[in-house]
């Protein structure tokens, strides 16, 4: 937990020792997945010829952001300690809120874009404080809402629309400017740039700021490696914990938002077993299931591991029956480069 | 929360609600829909009350099977029927739903086939406890052995032999068809059918519950071969999903799909996709349901022993305003 405590003593022992620029580098969490990513990168550069068109650059980013907005906030979760198994849903869940209120209630689409944010933040409010107050383990409060929201979203879609599927309100006033802000698309050269890849970076970003910089990305450190500890030390464990299931909300509510803008309407059962690629995702980019350690930034190498993979056999065009073999092989590959360097790092 | 945040959320929300009530859109949303949809009065029966059983393998929030469920449920509402619909798209659990229908001596079972060995077992004690059963969607080629009394739905391998001879005679030489659940007999069977006609046709598994990432998976197999010229999918959705990774790869590659949605049929109107196979879901909710109601009050066999194919036709331009008229209520 060096993160957390910084002796201040002057006296100099083996544990506090300066150590050289490149170990320091070698011991961050997202290096081996970086590695990872590179491995994969080359291989599939080598084996597919369509891999190596730049203009392809950007299919393979926004299937990475579109797992990488969520596997953020469970990376950072997952920093803390806790599993969120309802992520996968509740991206659904707030795309079919915005569409459903917006639909029955005939407002105007912004106004019905914000009451699914405050519905995202308080699934995410809900699992922290459920959590909190029974002291029950988080896979178990989680799995108990990824349920409710499976069959909130099937039943409050029926009841709404008659359907199973939430109808289009791309004729309702509003639409066009939320869908210039959450599924805008452009261009860098030939390299096409849509909105998520955007949100995603500024995700990433912000998350690793917060994680290394500032005193609640020591928090999230502490309640991670030892919430007893940390509450000791009077860290506000359940605040911390309320915030970080808040932060799941929302990047669902944004997720749920391009999703709904660039699709115009919602399956009410879509993004089951999503949750588990977010969680993936986190590993990969050196996350412990345990708590306590983990990166922002290896949690999108992750998303862009698992999108090169996936779109790789595409771009090679291999037998598809064997698809998802690839895939698990390349994923427990990466993990385990990433494991290999982190071993190095720490024997060093 | 401290009370001074709670009081504070509770003004946002209470802001929120009143702007909302102010700013309302005018056009589109509910009002539009239920302007348009008429009452749905055909009438009833005056037999006594029956219950009948559909049990199907749809996953939750199938657009196709909430189609199949409309039928059924107008077929019941008709027949003075109360219908019990479950599902599971696990074999054996499928055969625990029709098992518990037959524990609750249920009128008439309409099931689907689509894992026969399955449901063999069930289906015999379903006959044992003299309720009879009808078949539906899935199970061409065991409803017989199995005894049971009808069949509705169209046969997969026919079906997508004709979406390949319609590719076929439209010029198509390097198709894809978009598997979205890998595994299923129905789905491989299509694709199986239009490969007879295209021997070139690509299968291509993609991720159903997640349309960003059938997205990308589908536009990145267009970047990869710039020489598929059809991209055939299997659900309605799913086809307006690759219209998007057609744009995205900047492909001219015609979009074509197997079974529709409201949504679809618009698409087939404005002509971003071409056509759908239609096997008339709705038909076979119905008429599993109302041949039940026949066969128990007046001993009516619909098709005679024989199965009644209810597709596949297909919606194009030339045919897409007869059908649309009835997709607004889910029911096409």
């Amino acid at each position: 937990m060096s993160a957390v405590s910084t002796p201040s003593a002057a006296a100099v022992d083996d544990r506090v020792a300066a150590r050289s620029r490149s170990v320091r580098a070698l011991r961050r969490p997202e290096i081996g997945a970086l590695l990872g990513a590179v491995a994969v990168c080359v291989f599939f550069l080598i084996v597919a010829s369509s891999f190596r068109e730049v203009a392809n650059v950007g299919t393979i980013l926004y299937g990475a952001a579109t797992i990488g907005i969520m596997a953020v906030p469970v990376a950072l979760l997952m920093v803390g300690g806790e599993f969120d198994l309802s992520a996968g849903v509740a991206v659904t869940s707030a795309g079919l809120a915005a569409a459903l209120l917006g639909w029955y209630f005939n407002f105007n689409v912004w106004v019905a874009v914000l009451l699914a944010l405050l519905i995202s933040l308080a699934i995410g409010w809900f699992n922290g404080t459920l959590l909190n107050r029974t002291g029950l383990p988080s896979f178990l409060v989680t799995l108990g809402t990824f349920f409710i929201l499976q069959g909130v979203n099937l039943g409050m879609t029926r009841v709404v629309t008659g359907n199973v599927a939430s109808k289009s309100i791309s004729d309702m006033q509003g639409f066009e400017s939320a869908q210039n802000v959450f599924a805008w698309e452009g261009s860098i050269g030939s390299v096409e740039i849509k909105a998520p890849i955007v949100y995603w970076l500024i995700i990433t970003a912000v998350a690793a700021v917060v994680l290394l910089k500032t005193r609640f990305g020591n928090w999230i450190f502490a309640v991670g490696g030892d919430s007893d500890a940390a509450r000791a030390v009077g860290v506000p464990v359940h605040g911390v914990r309320i915030v970080l299931y808040m932060f799941v909300g929302f990047c669902a509510w944004l997720s749920g938002m391009h999703l709904l803008f660039a699709f115009n309407t919602v399956q009410s059962g879509d993004g089951v077993g999503n949750e588990f690629i977010f969680i993936i995702a986190a590993v990969v980019g050196g996350c412990l299931l345990t708590g306590g350690y983990g990166s922002a930034i290896g949690a999108s190498i992750g998303a862009l591991i698992f999108s090169m993979t996936e779109l790789g056999i595409n771009y090679a065009g291999w037998n598809p029956d064997w698809f998802k073999t690839f895939l698990g092989a390349m994923l427990v590959l990466a993990t385990l480069v990433n494991l290999w360097v982190k071993r190095k790092a720490d024997a060093r | 929360m401290s009370r001074r945040t709670r009081r504070t959320t509770a003004v946002v929300m209470v802001a929120l609600l009143a702007g909302g009530l102010a700013a309302c859109s005018s056009t589109g949303g509910r009002k539009a829909v239920e302007d348009a949809e008429r009452a749905r009065n055909a009438g009833k029966a005056t037999t006594p009350t029956m219950t009948v059983a559909l049990v199907t393998h749809s996953g939750p929030g199938d657009t196709f099977w909430d189609i199949v469920r409309k039928g059924a449920q107008d077929a019941a509402a008709k027949d003075n029927i109360k219908l019990q619909y479950t599902a599971d798209p696990d074999g054996p659990k499928q055969a625990n739903l029709v098992q518990q229908a037959i524990d609750k001596k249920v009128d008439g079972i309409a099931l689907t086939l689509a894992k026969p060995d399955a449901m063999k077992a069930v289906v015999g004690k379903a006959h044992a406890a003299n309720i009879p059963v009808v078949a539906l969607n899935g199970g061409l080629d065991s409803w017989k052995a199995m005894g049971v009394t009808a069949y509705f739905g169209q046969d997969e391998k026919i079906a997508g032999q004709q979406a390949g001879e319609r590719m076929l005679k439209e010029g198509a030489k390097h198709p894809i068809c978009v598997i979205h659940e890998q595994g299923n007999v129905g789905l491989e069977d299509r694709c199986a059918g239009v490969k007879q006609k295209i021997p070139a046709t690509q299968l291509l598994y993609v991720n159903g519950k997640a349309p960003a990432s059938m997205q990308t998976a589908i536009t990145s197999k267009l970047q990869q071969d710039k020489a598929v010229d059809y991209v055939l999918t299997l659900g309605g959705p799913i086809a307006l999903i690759a219209v998007q990774s057609k744009a995205s790869a900047a492909s001219k590659a015609k979009v074509v799909t197997f079974d529709t949605s409201d949504q679809l049929i618009a698409a087939i109107k404005t002509g971003t996709v071409q056509w759908a196979v239609d096997q008339q879901p709705y038909l076979q909710g119905y008429l599993a349901i109302d041949q039940l109601w026949l066969f128990k009050t007046n001993g009516n066999t619909v098709g005679g022993g024989q199965a009644v194919l209810t597709g596949p036709a297909f919606i194009d331009k030339t045919n897409v305003a007869s059908v649309e008229k009835f997709a607004a209520s889910g029911r096409r």
